[in-house]
């Protein structure tokens, strides 16, 4: 696996190094994780580990059954008997290990060798020492049907001059007779937001594992309390 | 919770002992300068005329004449390189924000003393 862990947006705020230069920072709670399942190359045809974050809310009451782990969930997690599951034990079929956690809220794959990695295991932000600088994926802010101007940076047109009612739209969207259609890709107004969106090559400031935070230089993904993927980079140099 | 944790973040950044001034002190700033390898330190005299910000990012605004032009420097409190602040005498003010300093020439930029009481 590449070096990498599931964690969560806290904010942004900014350290000082030692020569006095300010450093942008986004706190991003790290871990820990558990080690749900391990991918294998002849079982599963890749080799990924599986991670998960966050225990799943245990359903309060009787009727708020909704946030709670479905069975697959719970079965994913830990063993839980079945009619099925006592065929195949009589059958003397081999059950895959289990991680024996709660059931976790976000569940993520970090694809590459799964060497040193056991289900079962906790992962910690330690993974991460030594790493000069990560990728992290996470869910950008939804700013629902927007314009042009915010989504593709047009400049819109002008506020005087003649211009009646269309201050924020674009301009034309094509030529004339020929082609006669528009082409297509043509940047116009849309869903904005709300996508996966990877930052790529963050330089990692600190690693504080005694709290379980990671510091890296500059914005990341998604607002506070956004759930990521932290990995190694995969950018060279 | 979040605001626990980054304040825990900015703890590592905050000074064990913040320098202690107030708005309308006028204070002699030591601030460390590296010219090339040599490290320097350059001292800037003024009345504080505001302070803005919290935790980390703390700032505080440093006011003097330097031939008849007003000159106005920020500096980030908790820096590694503002290593001193010396409070050379301290101001009767009656606000937090002294702006209205900046209108004034000659004589009436100045501020009248006050004299802590010793216990």
């Amino acid at each position: 696996m590449a070096k990498g862990i599931l964690g969560r947006k806290v904010g942004m705020t900014q350290v000082y190094t030692e020569d006095g230069t300010v450093v942008p920072v986004t706190v991003v709670q790290a871990g820990p994780c558990n080690v749900l399942q391990v991918r294998t190359l002849d079982r599963d045809g890749y080799e990924a580990v599986q991670l998960g974050y966050l225990d799943k809310k245990r359903p309060q009451g009787k009727r708020s059954r909704q946030s709670s782990a479905s069975r697959s969930e719970r079965g994913h997690v830990a063993a839980i008997a079945s009619k099925r599951s006592k065929g195949r034990q009589a059958a003397g079929v081999e059950s895959t290990p289990k991680a024996d956690c709660e059931p976790k809220r976000f569940v993520r794959e970090l694809r590459g060798s799964a060497e040193g990695y056991e289900v079962g295991q906790e992962v910690c932000v330690d993974v991460l020492e030594g790493v000069a600088a990560v990728d992290i994926v996470g869910t950008s802010k939804g700013r629902g049907f927007a314009g042009v101007m915010k989504r593709h940076n047009f400049s819109g047109q002008r506020a005087t001059h003649g211009v009646k009612k269309v201050h924020r739209h674009a301009g034309g969207t094509g030529m004339s007779a020929y082609p006669s259609r528009t082409i297509k890709g043509k940047r116009m107004s849309g869903q904005y937001g709300n996508a996966q969106i990877t930052t790529r090559n963050l330089k990692v400031v600190r690693v504080d594992s005694e709290n379980g935070l990671l510091l890296v230089r500059g914005a990341v993904p998604g607002p506070n309390g956004g759930l990521l993927v932290v990995r190694e980079t995969n950018k060279l140099g | 919770m979040s605001q626990e944790l980054i304040n825990l973040v900015e703890q590592s950044s905050l000074k064990a002992e913040a320098p202690q001034f107030e708005i309308g002190d006028t204070v002699d700033v030591h601030t460390k300068i590296l010219e090339g390898q040599k490290e320097r330190v350059q001292v800037f005299t003024g009345t504080v005329i505001a302070r803005s910000g919290q935790g980390v990012r703390e700032t505080f605004t440093v006011r003097r004449m330097v031939a008849g032009e007003g000159v106005e420097r920020k500096f980030p409190i908790h820096s590694p390189r503002v290593a001193k602040v010396e409070v050379k005498r301290s101001g009767v003010v009656r606000r937090a924000k002294l702006y209205f300093l900046r209108d004034r020439v000659g004589k009436a930029v100045r501020l009248k003393e006050r004299r802590r009481t010793t216990k």
